[in-house]
């Protein structure tokens, strides 16, 4: 059925959101998705729907297209108001929700008929459209294959095109980007530079990931169902012009930071390769009493803009470094407190993790980094004997996992994806709980919990029940009660996913000060930026090593004449592309 | 219905079996799952007492008690157990490792032998009112059987033979079966009509499937009807089979025609896969749905259908409750329709009420669905 085109000449804005405002009840319970949310996104460009996990972006895009009703204030799509015409809307839009709605029994090509026929393409019309998808995607090779076999990329595009098989003037992704390896997220992006720009395409793309930002035409920052900034993100890191420099200086690069975070005028300090960025509240470079301080200016990022929007709102995390205490347990034997040799791990004819060797030494900080699906929770949970190896040595504090794998756990602190504690407990009796499990009583226990709740200010919270939590509180609390039995080995499984970027930070500040107090950390994260507070690295891919070596050293490689700084991304990208490929086009 | 609808049905329904046919998940639901259960409730669910574990006490083994006993022994009904003292076989009861106890007190060869009385004692565990009943009977019966067959062998006494009496009537011909497999076939296609479309809408929202189609020009009427349309094959095929297993596995005769069974099943599956859709609309996973299914389902059938449970001893209150599950409407004709043949007055107000049931279940579905995820 043909779609007569909107006249090009109407001023009018895709999408018009009044005052928009949701929220979900359960039980007694009522939690406010989005507070009263004012926005217009322009035709023709990409509008980022940008904020971390929580923010009330999925809800957002289910009352755009029709799947909620609001509680209160207009939503106008195309014209038109959701809550009174959503089939009409739904007739105009295309929408791809976070798993990308592929049924996986069907193949490729059964997919893609599926989703014509419910939007009424003709047959006549579908091979030219088809074939102009499966070349945009690449998915061409593979039209006969079932959906459930592809990988998550070529899922990711496979949504995507079945969502774009009657071109929408709307187009909505939600968290397209999740969890995908870095080179689909280029090629995603590539996709949607050409949605816009050629096919004129409206394009509404939402994402936890903040350096994607600064590819949208148009951002809306969203933060507890609140908008924090709507804009052009050159209006974002405009305002962090000449307040964003490189620190180095004559001590260690965590000492470093962990100075120059508590200094006055500071309000951010992150970690960067050798360096440390600092973002001040002023135009001015920071002042600190640390020797040998070299300060060199920096280009602002998008979540510059967002760690200064959230420090305005008072939104203030503790400025002093965490005094952790140094684990009491007995002292390790010398050499590696990790090694791993030719680690193989089969599921009947699938190779979860394919010859991985790596040793990790006392205090280092060690990454796993890679796209879902690539291997690293495999790895993960043999490394806490949770899965047996089929092939290969594991060596975990001195001990053997084949054989001593109770041993070794009790060195280990463990913090699982999720955080998995218990919802309905208070955070005072999951601590309880917690620490009974790893077998401490009496005084020694009331003695952990209360250093936990005095460490991770959790006091206050001490009653409250752990699922009403807000999530960097939680991840507060799941690091709390992997500490309880002083562990000299810590596994953190995707420990900061979609939190907040000042979350993220205190997090790392109390990861860096467990590192200088001497625990081995082993961290896992999809997040390509977290790379840079690893002392080494592990790039993994379809179960096997694409790289390893210190950060600096991993994005060194990468550097060409075009790109002299590039990022971890970047670097990520080069391996991949290096083996089997020709020199990216 | 216009062409953009036509071809999103269609588009929806072959999509619905390619599924079918890759995921055997539903094909499971629609065959396997009936055939197991007929086979464990056909085989297990029978009112008729075989190998029921007994225990004997011989206090005085004599060969008067072994020609009593070996009757036990050669029975089809029993399968006895010996215990030397009545202290061990009464533990046994309490466990429930026997059903009941035959005593041969120390003097029973004595008193037997003499040409007197010579009583038994029979113990038999009241908690199953209805199988003590039937022990009871068949411990008589052996008992009577035994003393006229010694009186007619020793020309003795016959009258004490004949005062015992059997309070249950045992007549071997009769197989309770023949009348609980219809009812059974009811019942189990309750549950399976009711899991088919809960179970497949839930697998489309835990997959999240579900919320890509909706934001599609398709309606909530076209999904609806596109799970309704193959799911509805899928069950009658199940039923053919279950009708299969009935007649050639347990032999139950199939005395009304086959077309009138078809088109009362017709009904009878539209009011299941009904109630499947209603339990969608509102349980989002798969382990919701299946839990609601089966106790909004196959429990009220399975207890209040009439099928084992006879309808008219309930109270007044449970009676008017059995109205509103549909199986009892199909129980009633499946039974008139295997043992009887096509009797219209029971088939046809059955097959009236099975109708409204599946209108109003279709409707409520109808008006409960909505293309919203709240």
């Amino acid at each position: 059925m043909p779609q007569a085109p909107e006249s090009a000449a109407a001023p009018q804005p895709a999408l018009r959101l009044h005052d928009v405002r949701r929220s979900f009840r359960t039980g007694r319970r009522v939690s406010v998705a989005l507070d009263g949310i004012t926005a217009t996104a322009a035709r023709g460009a990409v509008s980022g729907l940008i904020g971390p996990d929580g923010a009330g972006k999925t809800t957002l895009m289910r009352l755009i297209a029709g799947l909620l009703r609001a509680d209160a204030g207009t939503i106008e799509v195309l014209g038109i108001d959701v809550a009174r015409e959503a089939l009409r809307v739904q007739g105009r839009i295309g929408y791809m929700p976070q798993r990308f709605g592929l049924y996986e029994d069907l193949s490729v090509a059964e997919n893609l008929d599926l989703y014509a026929d419910l939007q009424g393409v003709r047959p006549a019309e579908r091979p030219a459209r088809y074939a102009e998808l499966l070349h945009m995607t690449g998915l061409g090779p593979f039209t006969a294959r079932i959906a459930g076999r592809l990988s998550g990329g070529m899922k990711q595009k496979l949504g995507l095109a079945c969502t774009l098989v009657h071109p929408p003037e709307l187009l909505l992704l939600d968290e397209p980007t999740v969890g995908v390896d870095p080179v689909s997220r280029r090629e995603l992006w590539q996709i949607i530079d050409h949605l816009t720009r050629a096919a004129h395409m409206t394009v509404l793309f939402s994402t936890a990931y903040l350096d994607e930002a600064e590819r949208c035409d148009n951002v809306l920052l969203i933060h507890e169902g609140r908008l924090l900034g709507h804009g052009r993100p050159g209006q974002f890191t405009a305002e962090m012009q000449g307040r964003c420099f490189h620190a180095t200086a004559g001590l260690g690069r965590r000492r470093l930071q962990a100075r120059l975070a508590d200094a006055p005028g500071v309000i951010d300090a992150v970690i960067q390769g050798s360096r440390v960025r600092v973002v001040t509240a002023e135009a001015a470079p920071p002042v600190a009493d640390v020797p040998a301080l070299e300060l060199t200016p920096a280009p602002p990022r998008f979540e510059d803009s967002f760690v200064a929007r959230l420090r305005a709102r008072g939104a203030v995390p503790p400025q002093r470094t965490p005094a952790t205490a140094v684990p009491a347990a007995s002292p390790l034997p010398a050499g590696p407190v990790i090694s791993v040799a030719h680690l193989t791990r089969r599921f009947g004819a699938f190779v979860a993790v394919d010859d991985v060797s790596f040793t990790v030494a006392r205090g280092e900080i060690f990454g796993l980094l890679g796209a879902n699906g690539a291997g690293k929770s495999t790895t993960f949970r043999m490394l806490c004997g949770l899965l047996p190896a089929s092939g290969g040595t594991l060596r975990v504090a001195g001990f053997d996992l084949r054989r001593a794998a109770a041993a070794a756990r009790g060195r280990i602190g463990y913090m699982a994806q999720k955080f998995s504690l218990y919802g309905d407990l208070s955070v005072a009796q999951n601590l309880r709980f917690f620490s009974s499990a790893y077998r401490l009583s009496g005084a020694r226990q009331r003695a952990r919990v209360a250093w936990a709740e005095a460490e991770f200010e959790l006091g206050a919270m001490r009653e409250a029940t752990a699922r009403d939590l807000p999530l960097g509180f939680k991840q507060r609390l799941a690091l709390a009660c992997a500490l309880m039995h002083e562990p000299d080995i810590l596994f953190l499984d995707e420990p900061t996913s979609g939190v907040d970027p000042l979350a993220r930070r205190e997090f790392w500040r109390r990861i860096n000060a467990l590192a200088e107090a001497g625990v081995t950390v082993l961290v896992t994260t999809h997040f390509m930026e977290e790379a840079e507070h690893c002392d080494q690295l592990l790039i993994m891919a379809q179960g096997r090593v694409l790289a390893a070596g210190a950060p600096e050293a991993i994005r060194r490689r990468a550097r060409t004449p075009a790109r002299p700084d590039p990022t971890m991304e970047d670097a990520f990208i080069a391996v991949i592309d290096a083996p089997d490929r020709a020199a990216p086009p | 219905m216009s062409a953009g609808a036509t071809r999103r049905l269609y588009g929806l329904l072959r999509k619905e079996s390619l599924q079918i046919w890759r995921d055997p998940s539903a094909l499971a639901i629609a065959f396997v799952l009936p055939a197991v259960l007929l086979m464990i409730f056909g085989y297990g669910v029978t009112l008729d007492a075989r190998n029921v574990p007994i225990a004997l006490v011989v206090q005085q083994p004599s060969a008067i008690a072994a020609s009593f006993t070996s009757r036990f022994a050669h029975s089809p009904f029993f399968r006895p157990v010996r215990f030397l003292t009545i202290q061990d076989a009464e533990r046994a009861m309490a466990a429930r490792d026997v059903q009941g106890i035959v005593w041969l007190p120390g003097d029973f060869a004595r008193r037997a032998e003499s040409g007197g009385n010579a009583p038994i004692g029979v113990i038999v565990n009241g908690v199953d009112a209805n199988d003590a009943r039937i022990i009871e009977g068949y411990v008589q019966q052996a008992w009577a059987t035994w003393l006229a067959a010694r009186a007619a062998a020793t020309g003795g006494d016959a009258a004490m033979a004949l005062s015992v009496q059997p309070q249950v009537r045992f007549n071997p011909a009769v197989d309770s079966r023949d009348y609980l497999v219809p009812g059974l076939i009811a019942v189990i296609m309750t549950l399976t009509g009711a899991l088919l479309t809960a179970l497949v809408i839930a697998r489309e929202w835990e997959r999240g499937t579900m919320e890509a189609l909706m934001v599609t020009r398709v309606t909530i009427h076209e999904i609806l009807l596109a799970k309704l349309i193959p799911y509805f094959v899928l069950g009658m095929g199940g039923m053919a089979g279950s009708v299969a297993i009935a007649v050639f596995l347990f032999g139950v005769p199939l005395q009304g025609s086959v077309w009138v069974l078809t088109a009362t099943s017709a009904l009878f599956m539209l009011a299941a896969l009904g109630m499947g859709l209603l339990i969608s609309g509102f349980a989002r996973n798969q382990f919701v749905a299946g839990q609601v299914a089966i106790i909004t389902t196959f429990l009220p059938a399975f207890i209040l259908s009439g099928f084992v449970f006879d309808i008219n001893s309930m109270p007044q209150a449970v009676q008017t409750i059995t109205h509103i599950v549909a199986a009892r409407y199909f129980v009633a004709i499946l039974q008139s329709v295997f043992l009887a043949g096509n009797v219209w007055s029971v088939i046809l107000p059955n097959a009236v009420a099975l109708a409204v049931m599946a209108a109003i279940f279709l409707a409520l579905a109808r008006a409960t669905a909505r293309k919203r995820l709240d």
